[in-house]
């Protein structure tokens, strides 16, 4: 026994070192992590990074140019634009981030047990179609609407649109590694269905999960960003990139920054992490390229 | 054939039973009394109980479903506090700026993305392709509220060339002066699609470009246009026109955003207003509007796709 697990070991860690090469290798994969890691750590340390509070305003220096002692220029209460767009980035990261993680564990717990269990197949995955039947965004306002705006309703709003989807996802992986040999021998042996379930099978199915993870995060913030942007997500005065820019449409032509800076932040958020996940899709699922 | 449409239609009625319970609870799932939410700060307890009465609330949960539901069918679909007529006219009044801006998007958004697919994939690995690669993870990834913003700037404010927001009906100003206003909330709403359709495209055609039948066509001396355009692009074609499909129902859900910045009166700022004011029977009725075309539209690729592709309905 200790010398099959030692040789199960050595396998892991010989793909774990495969995957690093890889990765390395891919340059998407890199630039992706890259502009990834740089939006979390903005994120993350924001009262180090933001020059001023996002929340003080400063009347007299309404709609400051850029350079005009505001890096990126002062919004129409004189707050500074780099401290909003700093601390949106904590709440963009903190939706991308939590609403990934829920909609992989719950869609990938559902998508595992309709897979294994033929009855709740029939019933889990009716509800998945159902559920994906109704335009994300659409959902996505209705539910808002219910449930009213703040970051951990977007956060569950967001949840129940994706996990669905992800639930599908994960059952079409779970199917094919299902019918592989080494399942049936488990079963024939005696494994428990939780014991194949969660040993067996979602290890297999990980990467195509975390990849589509990956999407849901990218499409998380836009979603956030739009929802934000039409009123109805995290509400002013605290700054998130779709209100800042909300603010900015009414400016538009007298303050160019309001709307420019924010939208370069969204758009280079979302483009790392789809850049990431189309790289993570090419190392750890080179099959669905 | 007949038998496989028979079998989708009957896949519908979970999906159609699932859809309709999921909007009918929206309502029920707002913290507090749904009534008193509707009826704001200000009602008196009488109003609250009265509009409890009228929208059935007192009734158990599943006779108030299937009430709900028997009045779809009779064609009630419920009523707006805050606009007059029918809900099926309110609808209809809203359907026709959304669908006209989801036309251009969608008509974009194909023209554009799968003439550069095709490009990116005949010239796989070249420097088009990585350019036309690179242009579609922009287009991804750019939303369009971003998109509509950025074209706003600067195609009305800095070049003047056309008008940032408003509508104007194709009776009233004809179909040059319409065209000019629908462009830019049609663009900005086609682009993300764009860049799905140049993925989709690109993937569709290159998974045929390595297909036995094309090296035969090459091997047997076919020019080159007559191989891409005869032998790759109709069989792409079938993927092509599903993602086309697919896009357009995205856009008609995705409307809501691009009906706000540029203020056309669809179904998307519909449902806004309704958030706004917690008309919440109007959210319900576009969002089931919208399911519902979502799931006919689905529908009708699958059965075109079964018509062109005998694998299909075999399964």
């Amino acid at each position: 026994m200790t010398d099959l697990s030692s040789v199960r070991r050595e396998l892991r860690r010989e793909q774990r070192r495969l995957n690093i090469r890889r990765f390395f290798r891919n340059r998407q994969a890199v630039f992706g992590s890259l502009i990834v890691l740089l939006m979390l750590c903005v994120a993350v340390f924001a009262p180090l990074l933001a020059p001023a509070d996002p929340l003080a305003q400063t009347v007299s220096h309404r709609f400051a140019k850029p350079g005009e002692g505001y890096v990126l220029g002062a919004d129409k209460l004189g707050r500074d634009l780099l401290s909003r767009i700093i601390y949106g980035a904590r709440v963009s990261m903190t939706v991308g981030l939590s609403v990934g993680l829920c909609s992989m564990l719950l869609g990938m717990t559902a998508g595992l047990y309709a897979c294994y269990y033929k009855s709740l197949d029939n019933v889990l995955m009716r509800i998945c179609d159902g559920l994906s039947a109704i335009p994300s965004t659409l959902l996505a306002i209705a539910l808002m609407a219910v449930f009213g705006p703040g970051i951990p309703n977007v956060i569950l709003a967001l949840s129940i649109v994706y996990t669905p989807r992800m639930a599908r996802v994960s059952r079409s992986a779970a199917l094919v590694v299902k019918e592989q040999t080494y399942i049936e021998a488990l079963r024939s042996q005696g494994a428990s269905a939780t014991r194949i379930i969660w040993r067996h099978i979602a290890p297999n199915i990980f990467s195509a999960v975390v990849v589509q993870a990956s999407y849901y995060f990218a499409n998380s913030i836009i979603t956030e960003a739009g929802l934000s942007f039409l009123g109805v997500g995290v509400p002013a005065p605290q700054p998130s990139w779709g209100n800042i820019l909300a603010e900015g449409r009414e400016v538009i032509t007298k303050a160019w920054w309001m709307v420019v800076y924010p939208g370069l932040a969204t758009a280079l958020a979302v483009m790392g992490t789809n850049v990431f996940g189309d790289g993570l899709r090419d190392i750890l699922d080179p099959h669905t390229n | 054939m007949h038998k496989y449409i028979f079998r989708r239609l009957l896949s519908l009625i979970p999906v159609l039973f699932v859809v309709s319970l999921a909007i009918f609870m929206l309502i029920h799932l707002v913290p507090g009394d749904p009534a008193a939410a509707m009826l704001g700060e200000q009602a008196t307890q009488e109003q609250i109980d009265a509009l409890r009465e009228e929208l059935g609330f007192n009734e158990p949960l599943v006779m108030q479903y299937l009430h709900w539901v028997g009045g779809l069918f009779r064609g009630d679909w419920g009523k707006s506090y805050f606009m007059d007529g029918s809900m099926l006219e309110i609808l209809g009044s809203h359907m026709l700026p959304t669908l006209q801006q989801t036309l251009v998007a969608v008509g974009f958004a194909t023209l554009v993305g799968v003439p550069l697919g095709m490009t990116a994939a005949i010239r796989r690995g070249g420097v088009s392709d990585r350019l036309i690669s690179a242009f579609s993870t922009v287009g991804v990834s750019m939303p369009s509220f971003l998109m509509g913003l950025g074209l706003v700037l600067l195609f009305s404010v800095k070049l003047r060339w056309l008008p940032s927001s408003g509508y104007k009906e194709i009776a009233d100003v004809g179909w040059v002066q319409h065209f000019r206003y629908m462009l830019l909330p049609g663009i900005a709403l086609g682009f993300i699609e764009m860049g799905l359709i140049i993925r989709m495209t690109r993937s569709a055609m290159l998974e045929i470009l390595d297909a036995d039948y094309m090296r035969m066509a090459k091997a047997k001396g076919v020019s080159r246009t007559r191989m891409f355009l005869k032998h790759a692009m109709k069989n792409a074609l079938i993927g092509i026109l599903t993602v086309v499909g697919l896009s357009f129902i995205s856009c008609l859900g995705g409307a809501a955003v691009t009906e706000a910045i540029f203020n056309l009166p669809g179904i998307g700022k519909l449902t806004l207003n309704a958030v706004m004011r917690r008309d919440y029977e109007v959210v319900q009725a576009v969002v089931l509007m919208v399911s519902l075309l979502n799931v006919l539209c689905t529908l009708v690729l699958d059965i075109l796709y079964a018509l062109v592709d005998p694998r299909v309905r075999l399964n």
